[in-house]
């Protein structure tokens, strides 16, 4: 035996080696220890102590996430004194957890998140939001085998479909399936997300049954024509091409994506279903809003400052939009997928690309601001399907909506914008929260968020509340 | 000729073999359709390879860029008010792909170190007692199959339980990634230690018994040593199990590294993703080699005999 200490010496060296390597490694450039210093907080130049100046900000691969990557890439973030690391999340509830753990400071939202985790539905806990992110950009594709199967029922003009497409187009195909034993399954996001909702309201206003959340069944499903279930975005299309889900309600690229790639046909945008209704949000949680005060403010400046910027001259500044969106470390898709709709158009069937100059508004139509008619939509939703299982009154939606929506920290931000110039007078509406009374949605039903009680009890299919 | 002949016998057929591959790889790539596009050839993910060093480039420039604004910036800031408290802070663009590598491979030794740090004393102990090797084996076996993927949605709730602070230098997603990988990694060194305390020529034990060493110096003096080859055997695969281990985790822990690269180019769904996943593909093979490299140069310091890598 050769002499122990050899041995011994070797052994050492090995663990020594190690030690340096996970060292070296931990003490790499990223992570230098600024914590310290950033914990005192940096003071802008109005003065006020931004409390985190150092973010990071989680999203999900999707267009409308553009306002985060315009905010950081056009500077609007460094100009309020943060310092933001954009991170793209692998799904939506992935992202919530995040945000409530403090993983994530704050996260690109579905409008329904924060209102689903404050009232329990779901995770629990309370995230906020100070602002808007964007106004439509969802759409609905079904599969080209449906589509074949839809077209002998939906009118034509000039030998090309007439839009909207009301889900009653559906109704045969759903019958062939049933008559076949097959289910009629489609995808979409998340339990609270717009786009749940919008399948939803799309199926029921032809008559539809989407299916009913219980106390025992959360997956929504009891009673349903057609049975929903959560896909992430980035993965709907391989879903729908690998047969599991026959269609989906999703936002761009993802519905332009199928056009491109054959496999599936958009049959409806939710611009169709409601014009100009509210899409995704910046949302932080309770807690974090409460400790860093002037950060959310500063943050909400910078988001609108970068919606501005998408908007701003008829658009003028998408192209340059599209070429950052389409990074991989942003929407990652290509450049010509994600043009198709951020540039005002949609493709619906191969070829026939239609002008829709409104399907993503990141700013006009005051879309930045957080309106609460617009949370006291969603809650109308939640509960016409049941997530939310017992009646309310109107004051509860009240009270709900001005825990999660904050317009007071939107207006604070607007204020000074205009102060430095950024934003007109013009530009920040002058509201008690309530958006008037609108009837632009593809059934004509008139909503109106001052009544959302009476709002539900007009639906033929859904909840309704017995007060 | 008869001086060249071992060398082309050394080299030739994994040259042939290499050439053969990727000829069958470029024409097999060409045959198949997907709804990103071809599957991508050789030329294409050396292209792709390429335009992730250029990226890798580009940001480092933004970095120093970033940081020549913020020296400006201080400067004025303290021109205009001398007791300002102006914090330093750190560039926070994209992680580059060698950022990704780099994270990779921390998380890797974090993991390995945890496994070690458990697994050794543990295989020593039941190496030297029956009994405890007897109670310890079946939950060695029960959980020495189980997937990463089955331990990481229960080490993310504990951690995140446990774990409160989030500090910058060891973020919570990483610490997940390395407690993954070290759960199913310990076990081959365990084993391997454990039978290799209890194989231990009995002579040295005797010999230990007569000189009446106490039981840590039997231990440093005569059953480390004696053990040492099978020990590193273990570690060995305790490395590249880690390795393997950690893209799955990474996949879904959000931990920046390969794992989250692929899972981003596979969300991303453009025409270039599947290009630059092949390249994420050679580079983990080529990584996991070097590790395994590594080990066997180890092993064979502290070994009698022949290794065979």
């Amino acid at each position: 035996m050769k002499s122990t200490t050899t041995h011994y010496w070797l052994m050492a060296t090995a663990s020594a080696i190690v030690t340096i390597l996970v060292f070296a490694a931990c003490g790499g450039r990223t992570s230098s220890p600024v914590t310290e210093a950033s914990a005192a907080g940096t003071q802008t130049a109005s003065g006020d102590v931004i409390e985190k100046p150092e973010l990071v900000l989680g999203f999900i691969k999707l267009t409308d996430m553009a306002p985060l990557a315009i905010a950081k890439e056009k500077g609007f973030f460094e100009e309020e004194g943060l310092y933001v690391r954009l991170e793209a999340q692998a799904n939506w509830k992935v992202l919530l957890d995040r945000v409530i753990s403090g993983e994530l400071d704050g996260a690109h939202m579905l409008a329904g998140q924060p209102i689903g985790a404050t009232i329990g539905f779901g995770t629990k806990a309370e995230v906020v939001t100070p602002l808007s992110m964007d106004l439509n950009g969802n759409g609905i594709t079904v599969s080209n085998e449906v589509w074949q199967a839809m077209k002998p029922h939906i009118p034509t003009e000039n030998g090309k479909p007439v839009h909207p497409i009301s889900a009653a187009a559906l109704q045969p195909v759903l019958e062939k399936f049933r008559n076949e034993g097959r289910p009629f399954r489609m995808g979409m996001v998340f339990p609270v997300s717009t786009h749940n909702y919008e399948l939803r309201y799309w199926l029921a206003a032809a008559g539809i049954s989407p299916g009913y959340y219980t106390e025992s069944d959360i997956t929504g499903t009891t009673d349903a024509d057609v049975l929903l279930s959560v896909t992430p975005p980035p993965q709907m299309p391989a879903t729908l091409e690998a047969g599991t889900i026959n269609g989906y309600c999703v936002g761009e690229p993802w519905n332009q994506q199928a056009v491109f790639k054959g496999i599936g046909v958009p049959v409806i945008t939710d611009y169709e279903i409601w014009k100009n209704n509210p899409e995704k949000v910046f949302g932080v949680s309770k807690a974090w809003a409460d400790r860093h005060p002037n950060t959310l403010i500063a943050i909400t400046k910078a988001l609108i400052r970068a919606c501005k910027w998408l908007d701003e001259n008829e658009m003028a500044n998408r192209a340059e939009a599209v070429a950052i969106l389409a990074r991989p470390e942003y929407a990652g898709a290509d450049p010509e997928v994600i043009a198709n709709s951020m540039t005002g158009t949609f493709e619906y069937e191969k070829g026939d690309k239609r002008s829709l100059p409104d399907f993503n508004v990141f700013f006009r139509f005051h879309a930045t601001y957080p309106y609460y008619s617009d949370c006291i939509w969603y809650l109308t939703q939640m509960r016409r399907w049941g997530q939310i299982t017992t009646s309310h009154s109107n004051e509860w939606y009240f009270e709900t909506a001005r825990k999660v929506y904050l317009p007071e920290v939107w207006l604070e931000a607007a204020r000074r914008l205009e102060q430095e110039g950024h934003l007109t007078k013009e530009e920040i509406p002058e509201t008690d929260g309530f958006k008037p009374a609108t009837g632009d949605f593809i059934d004509g039903i008139i909503y109106d968020g001052r009544d959302p009680v009476g709002y539900l009890n007009k639906f033929s299919v859904g909840l309704k509340d017995n007060l | 000729m008869k001086s060249i002949s071992p060398v082309l016998k050394k080299y030739t057929p994994p040259a042939l073999a290499i050439a053969l591959f990727l000829m069958a790889w470029s024409f097999g790539a060409k045959q198949i359709e997907t709804s990103l596009g071809q599957v991508p050839g050789p030329a294409m993910v050396l292209d792709q390879a390429r335009i992730l060093w250029q990226e890798h480039v580009a940001e480092r420039q933004k970095a120093r860029e970033f940081y020549e604004r913020q020296k400006d910036r201080r400067a004025a800031m303290l021109e205009v008010n001398p007791s300002a408290t102006v914090a330093a802070v750190s560039y926070t663009g994209k992680p580059t792909y060698v950022d990704q590598i780099l994270t990779s491979l921390k998380t890797v030794f974090m993991g390995f170190v945890i496994a070690s740090l458990v697994a050794l004393p543990i295989g020593i102990i039941c190496g030297l007692s029956k009994t405890v090797m007897r109670a310890l084996n079946p939950l060695i076996q029960v959980f020495k199959p189980v997937s990463p993927l089955a331990w990481l949605p229960i080490v993310t709730m504990v951690v995140s339980a446990v774990y409160v602070t989030n500090s910058a230098w060891l973020p919570k997603s990483f610490l997940i990634s390395a407690i993954t990988v070290s759960l199913c990694s310990l076990w081959a060194t365990l084993i391997n230690t454990a039978m290799g305390v209890a194989s231990v020529n009995p002579d040295y034990i005797n010999v230990a018994r007569v000189l009446q060493l106490s039981p840590l110096k039997k231990t440093f003096k005569v059953l480390l040593p004696a053990t040492l080859p099978l020990i590193f055997t273990g570690l060995r695969i305790s490395l590249g199990v880690g390795w393997m281990v950690l893209i799955a985790s990474e996949m879904l822990a959000q931990n920046p590294g390969l794992g989250k690269f692929i899972w981003d180019e596979f969300q991303n769904g453009s025409s270039q993703s599947l290009a630059k996943i092949m390249v994420a593909v050679f580079t983990i093979g080529l990584i996991g080699f070097v590790l395994d490299r590594i080990m066997v140069e180890l092993q064979k310091r502290v070994s009698f005999e022949r290794v065979h890598a």
